[in-house]
This record gives structure tokens, C-alpha cells and sequence, in this order.
């Protein structure tokens, strides 16, 4: 079995957030860290690996320093790591990223399983994985919520609807993307710490692919970012005062309309 | 790339405070750019000093442009109905077609769907796609997909609009793909650019903490998903008409990959939060999952369902189906109460649109107070259960 | 305070913790409520390697010594002593076999306790032997190529979970204490059972049961080391696993201080966060002051005993009792500082009150343990 898991290096969304004076993004302290569903994409691959037999590759497409993510795969349970890097990938949508992996997943040879996280915390858009079946012409499902089956032929999987779940069956080679429910992803050991830290992590440029500079980062990007600004605060705001008793007590005031 | 005007840079470092991505950071007075950089162009819209600028060399622009017209909506149809966010796509889908000037068309895919035909020209469309097959009556991602990549060759709308679904979410990227054309993800605002007619795009970013605006200049159509509940469905116009085309499907497009061996509807936990008119939700201030006792015996008292932050949830204190915002689902009831719940943007995004949201927390600070309607400061612990007294109180 | 360790040390720690964080806190107050063994989170253990620190490296291990089991301890203990005291048992369990057993012996149980696929436990005490260990009744007979044990063993840690059980019993029993040997015993040897679960104030995550031992038929070759070595071992054995206990009470203490700290932020009373009233801001300070002193005492006992070990008893003995009376102390503080929802089971630091208790009683009381202490300086100065 070859499995390709395709992560991201995100920063920690819930402690970025604009400060609605200076319209600045507050970044103090904010961790870059993988991308929590493909931590789910991951610990699924390595399952169906010590399942079947085979190799589970990662990737990812960013800045050097992405390299940590790749490691720390390889620390989870992957055996090896590929950063599809270039200065010509920065400003990518989800459109010239799907291109991208598409092209650094071909020239990596051919693989069985691909498995992707729903999506990434800092766009939240769901987009890649699909995109990047579409570009490698398998077949794929998303959001799914546990394998039930897998051979080196098919595999057999639930996938979350929003009224419930269907159950469908892929042949291989396929492409999944996975939600939290799919697993419990396990904590890297110290055998794999170290064999992450010994690991040499394949580079790939936009050369090395042999992707076409048009379809790549900004300049491939068919959708483009404007503006960025704060949510609006709402105005007919009101805060209550005293001790419980009184607040809750002027609610209830406030509340009659809705009993 | 980034360039940075030596001349123009002061050092001040808003740049260095605006990147979400430590990719500019000021040395000596100067900006310098490094290899994070993803040209997400926060930092130019900050620069007081004019000092930054993206530079592309070159852009892929698509010929043809014009021959692009009409705002095509893909309907959403499950197990014999169709999805509520249909209509709402209808109705915000017939405001940009009324602003362009141009037709709003729908295609609905299913096994016997032609009628809904007429509920659908109701809510605004003025041309409906069918496309009917036993194959579609299941979702198939490959063969919904080749449907909608279909219609988008045959008839070139200059808009393509689909519910941020489970279905929408998964067939709608790979149709951008297809055919080559930009999309963007869970919007919660469409407008169109008097000035050059584009769609401007608006969306919740970074977990929903920043809001981002989003155009597609060279490429058509421009594709949106968008959230349910965000827009406001279409008021029916029964007398309104419009002509019902029934697509020609190819068998070879009817093959899809993927097989469906059973399709489960939900039996437990059957409330849909988003039905509900009030929902009680709870977050991280509960501390733990007990404190969803205290919220359900609240919710019971009011008639209404369990909500919860993503804090909630992530803790396992309560199941994924319970989660409002970003990652969860998006509520409009006429109460929302939020327990525990700072009120980060990734939350406020999925209940912002309550008719009244009643916020408790003990932060008198907590961003959740600037979008409520009243603000309760206590330990939810002691506020809940006086409010559950005081309101069986007003009952008797 | 930066204790300068190895790149190492810092890989085990960091281990440790997202074990705790990840797998230990979100279900601690569950496992407690249940008296439910955390087998999952010892899978989970296993599977992080961490059984494997204190194995050494031709068994598969990492051959790590008492210092990288008290900094992998004290990760775990954060999070739960009930989990905690389950891996430390694990250990406890087969060091009998690392420091007296045969190469074969060795052999053949050392890989699997590395792995994590088979644990430990550590069966001395009696109803009648506690404090005083010589006091056991348990006997073992050689007939023929069999050694056959009878006896009951009581509050054994890990009793009906782990399937390899370290047995001292009495084989001269004429000779008292140096008539006394160990044994391994395999679950599911014949005449070999489990009494009743007992229910425990804390720690209740942990398997607390008897062994039955009812002419257990086990190989000739069970015996560890030679024959009447048996309390040598053990004592040797306890040497070595005190600093483990000792770095329980140190994790335990310091997720009561950051419990208490955070709380004290927090928790709003005549207008301010308590924390701002001196009266809160010196316990606080108390505290924090016992847990780095008591760090650093089983830190310093740890390397003396990986150096020194043929004198140890003295440093493996103070640190168990600092650190456990300092724990007992620090989480009475913690419930303190939060009042009356420091008593409620909703904050977790009522647990851990609980749970330091014991603490201060197993793996030789205090009071044994200043003995050990007072001899060796009645000795020293002699």
C-alpha cells in the first residue's frame, strides 16, 4: 500500500485575531502547528499501513520552516517527508495549491490512498482535497467519519452527511478527506522523535514538478484577497449591573417577549 | 512578490504586527520580508506609509471574459426535499441577477425532482435545470459534480452559488477545478462592484477571527459556497414564471466510482440546533461535562435545544452535532443564550444572526458582550440556576 | 528553573506531557468516578515508547536510569496518579528481574515489558506484613522440577491487569527474613488467582487487588536470583523505585499549584482576582517554593542513585518523604485557595487531595522511610 497524506503547518487560529483599533492582526503568541485534522489524516494512514503493509509519505506545500510539520509526521508514524517549497508557490489560493500537490504527488510516483484533513483551520475552506482529486482523476469522497473497510483493491468508508452518514465503497487508487471523529490520533514516540530528527526531508521546487509558473501562488491564483478587517460589533448592546440576583432579575424583564 | 519601498518604510512595524505568519519582521529601522511569506497582503493593507506592495509579474487570465452572463444556482435535494439553503441561494442569487441585469438560473439534480421545479421559480429562478436520473437520487460526488460542469459549459454564468453543505462543500471544489475557475468557501456576504460588476466575496478567516473580502478578476464563472442560515430565503411568488429545461445526460457522466451501500439518517440526538428557535449553548466556562446538565435543564425550561462553543465539543463534553460557528453549524433562533462562551469570532459567526443572544460569563471583558443583545458578569454556576427560579417563577 | 537536562531527557519529558494533555486529563475525572483501570491510556503509554526508558538497550529498551523514570513520572502525574501509579508499578514489578534475574530471564521478559505488550506488578505485602516485610507468610516448596507456592498477597497495584508478577515468599521460612525469595508468576499459572478489587480514597484508576496463591505450580526457573537473596532484592528494588514515588508527589503538587494559580486569577471576590490579596499570593508562593525545593531533592536523588548505586538507600528515602508530605500539603493548599469549589468534585483539585494521600503510606511509610534515614545517619557518624 502506498499512502500520500498531504498536511499543513497552520498557525494556531484560536489565538489569532484582529484588533479591531489598529486593524492589526494580534499574533503574540500565536504556534505554528499542524493542521489538527491532518493529524487525523495521518494517524489513519499509518492504521491502514500497519494493516496492510506499505509506506505512508507526507507532504506539504510551504515556507522552509514547514519542515517542522514533516518531522513531527515522521515522529506520528510516517516514513517519510516531502516539502514542495518555492518562493513562486507563496499567495497560492486553493485552486493553484490543489495544481501544486497535484503535480509534486506525480512526481512522487503513483500512490494508492491519499488522504487529506477536511480542511485547514486558517482558511477553513474544504477545498484542496478535492481539487486535488479532480487534478489526479481518482475518485474521492470527504468528510469521512471512519474507515469501515480497507484492501489493497477498495476500501469502504462512512461518509458524514449533515443529515446522518452514507456508507460507500471506492475502488483504488482514491482520495479521502477526513473529519475528527475518523480517530484518536496517537502522541509520537520516542523512537519515532528520533527517527524524525535523523530524517532527511525531500525538496521539491516548482522546477523539480515541473508545474507550469502560471498555475502556481499568487500569480496561479484564480481568487484574490482585497480586503482583510474585523467582524463588526453589534450595537444595541446592554450590560446588566448588581449581584446575580438583581442581573438575572432585570433579564427576565428583558426576556418576557421570548416566554 | 512583496516589495518593499526602502524610501517610504519608517520601521514602525504595523507590518511585523499584521502577519499572521512572522514573515516580515523590522530590522534596523527597515522591513525585511522572509521565505513565510504567503502574500496574504495583511501587511500592505496596514502600512501607513505606503512602503509595501504585492508585485506579480504575470497573471493566467482567462479569454473571453464577457461571453460570461446570469447567476446560476446549484440546489441542494436529499431524500425527496429539498435543502433549505436552496432558497436562501435563491434569494440572495435573484438580489445579483436583479443588480446585473441578468437571469438567475437553477440546476436541482435528483432522481424525480421536476416538482420542485415550480417552488424553485417561486423563490426567484427564472430558468430550472433539471437533471433527473435513478443515479443522482444518492449523492455521488463525481456524477453531481459532472452535472454541474455541464450546465457551467453549456450556459457561462458569470456566478455560480452552492450551500456550504456537506454535498456543496465536496462537489463544488472539484467542479472549480474542472473548469478552471476561482471559488471561495463559506461566504457570509455577496455583493456585486458597481463600478466593474464583480462579485466581492466576503468570508471569516483564521477560524473566523478576521473577515477577508475576495474578488476573481480573470477567471469566470466566480464560484461561492455559502453558509445555510446566513441568508434570508426568498419570499415565494407563486405567480411568478420562468421555463424548465431538462438536461441531456450522457451515460458515460452516469458512472460514478463511488458506490453508495447504505445512506444512514440520523436517529439519535435528532434535534437540529438550527431548527430551534432558542438554543442554550455552553463553552470552555462550563469546566466541565457536567455543566451541560445545568444548561439542558435551562434549554428545557425555555423550550429549547443544547448548543455548544467548539471548546465544548473539542473537551468531549458534548457531541459534534451540538456545534455552533466557524467549524459547526450557523443558527439564527430568536434567543440564543450563550453559557461560558468568550465569544471568539469563530463562535460569533455561527450565531451572530440571533434575533436576541443573552450572554453570562464572568470576563466582563470577553468579546462575546460586544455581540450581545444583554450581558449577564457571574459564574454561570450561580446565574443559571437563579434564572431557571426566577423564570418558573414568572410561570406560576 | 532550567535543570539543564539532555536533549534526551527533554524528548522523554515532552513524551510525557502530551500523553498527559492529550490522553490523561480528558478522562481522569472519569476513570476516578468508575474505579475504572486506564487500560487504553497505557496502550497508549506503551505505544509512546515510554515503557521502554528504564529497559536497557540489548532488551529493547532505552536504558535510561532512575532519573528518566522520575522525569517521565512526574509528566504522568500531572495528569493523574491513579495512571501514574499504574505505569510506576509496571516498573516496580520487574525490577526484581533487572537486577537480580538470569540473561535468560531477562530475555524472556524484558522485551515485552519495553514494548508495553505485557506489565508488571510487585507482590510483597500481606495482611500481616506491611511495614514490617518480614512478617510475610507466603511459602514456596521445591517438588521436583516445581517450585509451589501458597499464600495470599494483598493491595498488590496492577493485581488482575498485569500478566507478570513479581512474588516474594518465604522458601527457608526457619530463617525469617534471609529465608525469603522471588518468584515470577505468569497470569494464568495454575493455583494463581485474583481476590476482590478494593475501593480506594484515591488513586482509584489504579488496579488494587489480591493474589491468590493455592499450590501455584510454577517452572523451577522462576526463581529470581539465588535462593534466600529475596529481601536483599527487594530492598534494592524499593531503593531504586522511591525516587519514582517521590516524583509522583512532585507532578501531583505542581498541577495543584497551576490549578490554584489559574483559579486565583480568575476567581473575582470584593471586586478584585483573589490572587491580588496578599493572604492568597504567600500561599500561592508556599506552595510554588515546596515544589521546586522537592524537585530538586528527587532530581539530585535520582542522579546520586544512577551513580552511586551501591548507596542509595539514604537519598532514595529523604526524597520520598519530602516530596510526598510536600504534596499532601500543597494539594490541601490548592483546595484552600479555591474554597468551596476546591471541595466540589467539579475542579480536579479535590482529586488530587485524594489522591496525595497515598502517597505518603505505599512504597514504605514516612515513618519506615525516616527510619531508613535515621540508621543510615546513626551509621554515617559512627
Amino acid at each position: 500500500m502506498k499512502l500520500l497524506v498531504c498536511i499543513k503547518q497552520v498557525p494556531d487560529a484560536k489565538d489569532v485575531r484582529l484588533d479591531p483599533v489598529t486593524n492589526t492582526l494580534a499574533r503574540e503568541g500565536v504556534d505554528s502547528i499542524m493542521n489538527p485534522y491532518d493529524r487525523h489524516a495521518l494517524e489513519e494512514a499509518v492504521a491502514i499501513r500497519e494493516q496492510l503493509g506499505g509506506m505512508v509519505s507526507v507532504i506539504t506545500m510551504g515556507p522552509p520552516q514547514a519542515e517542522a510539520v514533516l518531522r513531527e509526521a515522521i515522529a506520528c508514524g510516517a516514513d517519510e517527508g516531502v516539502l514542495v517549497s518555492d518562493r513562486a508557490f507563496a499567495g497560492a489560493d486553493t485552486w493553484a495549491t490543489a495544481y501544486t500537490l497535484a503535480f509534486a504527488a506525480q512526481a512522487l510516483g503513483a500512490f494508492d490512498l491519499i488522504l487529506c484533513g477536511k480542511q485547514a483551520i486558517d482558511g477553513d475552506t474544504a477545498q484542496v482535497g478535492p481539487g486535488l482529486a479532480c487534478r489526479l482523476q481518482i475518485p474521492y469522497v470527504t468528510c469521512v467519519q471512519k474507515t469501515r473497510h480497507v484492501s489493497r483493491d477498495a476500501i469502504e468508508v462512512e461518509r458524514m452527511m449533515d443529515d446522518g452518514y452514507d456508507v460507500v465503497r471506492l475502488p483504488l487508487p482514491a482520495l479521502l478527506t477526513v473529519v475528527k471523529d475518523i480517530n484518536e490520533p496517537r502522541v509520537a514516540s520516542l523512537k519515532g522523535k528520533m527517527k524524525a530528527k535523523k530524517a532527511t526531508i525531500r525538496q521539491l521546487s516548482a522546477a523539480d514538478i515541473g508545474a507550469d509558473p502560471l498555475c502556481i501562488g499568487l500569480t496561479g491564483s484564480p481568487t484574490q484577497v482585497v480586503r482583510v478587517f474585523s467582524p463588526e460589533a453589534r450595537g444595541d448592546r446592554m450590560m446588566f449591573s448588581g449581584n446575580v440576583q438583581q442581573q438575572v432579575e432585570q433579564l427576565v424583564a428583558c426576556l418576557k417577549n421570548h416566554l | 512578490m512583496l516589495i518593499i519601498d526602502k524610501e517610504k518604510c519608517s520601521g514602525c512595524g504595523l507590518c511585523e504586527a499584521s502577519c499572521a505568519f512572522a514573515a516580515i519582521v523590522v530590522t534596523d529601522d527597515l522591513a525585511v520580508v522572509n521565505e513565510a511569506c504567503t502574500l496574504c497582503g495583511a501587511c500592505v493593507e496596514n502600512c501607513p506609509d505606503d512602503a509595501l506592495r504585492i508585485e506579480v509579474a504575470e497573471r493566467r487570465i482567462q479569454e473571453g471574459l464577457d461571453e460570461y452572463a446570469g447567476i446560476l444556482v446549484f440546489a441542494e435535494y436529499r431524500r425527496g426535499i429539498v435543502a433549505p439553503v436552496s432558497y436562501e441561494l435563491l434569494g440572495v442569487g435573484r438580489r445579483l441577477a436583479d443588480q446585473r441585469g441578468v437571469q438567475l438560473s437553477v440546476v436541482i439534480a435528483g432522481g424525480d425532482v421536476s416538482r420542485h421545479a415550480d417552488s424553485l421559480i417561486a423563490s426567484g429562478a427564472d430558468i430550472v435545470y433539471l437533471a433527473e436520473s435513478p443515479v443522482l437520487e444518492q449523492f455521488h460526488e463525481d456524477v453531481h459534480a459532472a452535472v454541474l460542469a455541464q450546465v457551467i459549459r453549456a450556459q457561462k454564468p458569470e456566478v455560480v452559488l452552492a450551500g456550504a453543505t456537506a454535498m456543496g462543500r465536496s462537489v463544488v471544489p472539484y467542479v472549480a477545478t474542472v473548469i478552471d475557475a476561482g471559488l471561495t468557501a463559506d461566504c457570509t456576504r455577496l455583493e456585486i462592484r458597481e463600478s466593474d460588476g464583480m462579485l466581492l466575496q466576503t468570508r471569516p478567516a483564521f477560524g473566523g477571527n478576521i473577515m477577508a473580502t475576495i474578488e476573481c478578476p480573470h477567471t469566470r464563472p466566480q464560484m461561492a459556497t455559502v453558509r445555510p442560515k446566513v441568508m434570508a430565503p426568498a419570499q415565494p411568488d407563486p405567480s411568478r414564471s420562468g421555463s424548465i429545461i431538462r438536461l441531456e445526460l450522457a451515460e458515460e457522466i452516469l458512472q460514478s466510482r463511488v458506490e453508495v451501500l447504505e445512506s444512514v439518517h440520523n436517529t439519535e440526538d435528532q434535534v437540529n440546533i438550527q431548527e430551534m428557535e432558542t438554543l442554550v449553548a455552553g463553552g470552555r466556562g462550563l469546566d466541565s461535562e457536567k455543566g451541560f446538565a445545568l444548561i439542558r435543564e435551562l434549554a428545557d425550561e425555555l423550550g429549547g435545544a443544547v448548543a455548544a462553543s467548539r471548546a465544548a465539543v473539542d473537551s468531549g463534553w458534548i457531541p459534534y452535532p451540538h456545534q455552533v460557528g466557524q467549524t459547526g453549524k450557523t443558527v439564527a433562533p430568536k434567543l440564543y443564550i450563550a453559557c461560558g462562551i468568550s465569544g471568539a469570532v469563530q463562535h460569533a459567526v455561527g450565531m451572530q444572526s440571533a434575533e436576541t443572544i443573552v450572554a453570562i460569563n464572568r470576563d466582563q471583558n470577553a468579546p462575546i458582550f460586544n455581540i450581545a443583545t444583554y450581558g449577564v458578569v457571574g459564574d454561570l454556576y450561580e446565574v443559571i440556576p437563579e434564572l431557571i427560579k426566577r423564570l418558573r417563577e414568572v410561570k406560576k | 528553573m532550567d535543570y539543564f537536562f539532555t536533549e534526551h531527557q527533554q524528548m522523554i519529558i515532552d513524551t510525557a506531557r502530551e500523553i498527559t494533555n492529550e490522553k490523561i486529563i480528558p478522562v481522569r475525572a472519569e476513570l476516578d468516578e468508575k474505579n475504572e483501570f486506564p487500560k487504553e491510556i497505557l496502550q497508549d503509554i506503551a505505544k509512546a515508547d515510554l515503557f521502554s526508558i528504564f529497559v536497557p538497550e540489548e532488551y529493547g529498551g532505552f536504558g535510561g536510569g532512575c532519573y528518566e523514570i522520575v522525569l517521565a513520572m512526574e509528566e504522568l502525574a500531572r495528569g493523574c496518579v491513579g495512571v501514574a501509579t499504574s505505569f510506576a508499578a509496571s516498573a516496580l514489578g520487574i525490577f526484581p528481574v533487572l537486577i537480580a534475574g538470569s540473561d535468560e530471564q531477562k530475555q524472556k521478559y524484558l522485551p515485552d515489558i519495553a514494548a508495553g505488550t505485557r506489565w508488571a506488578a510487585f507482590g510483597l505485602t500481606e495482611a500481616n506484613a506491611g511495614s514490617d516485610a518480614s512478617g510475610i507468610q507466603t511459602t514456596a516448596v521445591l517438588d521436583g522440577d516445581e517450585w509451589v507456592l501458597n499464600g495470599t498477597k494483598q493491595w498488590i497495584t496492577n493485581g488482575g491487569e498485569a500478566q507478570i508478577y513479581t512474588i516474594i515468599a518465604l522458601t527457608d521460612p526457619s530463617k525469617g527474613a534471609r529465608g525469603a525469595s522471588i518468584f515470577v508468576v505468569e497470569d494464568g499459572d495454575p493455583g494463581f488467582s485474583y481476590g476482590k478489587k478494593e475501593d480506594k480514597m484515591g488513586i482509584r484508576s489504579s488496579a488494587t487487588r489480591e493474589l491468590i496463591l493455592k499450590d501455584c505450580r510454577i517452572p523451577k526457573d522462576r526463581l529470581v536470583g539465588k535462593r534466600g537473596t529475596g529481601f536483599i532484592t527487594v530492598m534494592k528494588t524499593l531503593d531504586v523505585s522511591r525516587p519514582g514515588i517521590a516524583s509522583l508527589g512532585i507532578g501531583l503538587a505542581q498541577a495543584a499549584l497551576d490549578e490554584a494559580v489559574v483559579y486565583a486569577k480568575q476567581r473575582v471576590q470584593f471586586g478584585k482576582p483573589i490572587i491580588a490579596f496578599q493572604a492568597v499570593q504567600h500561599m500561592l508562593a508556599d506552595m510554588a517554593i515546596q515544589v521546586e525545593a522537592g524537585r530538586a531533592l528527587v532530581y539530585a536523588a535520582a542522579r546520586h542513585i544512577d551513580a552511586h548505586p551501591k548507596n542509595m538507600s539514604k537519598a532514595s528515602s529523604m526524597c520520598k518523604v519530602f516530596a510526598t508530605d510536600m504534596a499532601m500539603k500543597v494539594t490541601t493548599d490548592a483546595v484552600q485557595v479555591l474554597g468551596g469549589y476546591g471541595y466540589m468534585k467539579e475542579y480536579p483539585v479535590e482529586k488530587m487531595m485524594r489522591d496525595a494521600k497515598i502517597l505518603q503510606i505505599y512504597e514504605g511509610t514516612n515513618q519506615i522511610q525516616r527510619n531508613v534515614i535515621g540508621q543510615e545517619l546513626n551509621k554515617e557518624y559512627s
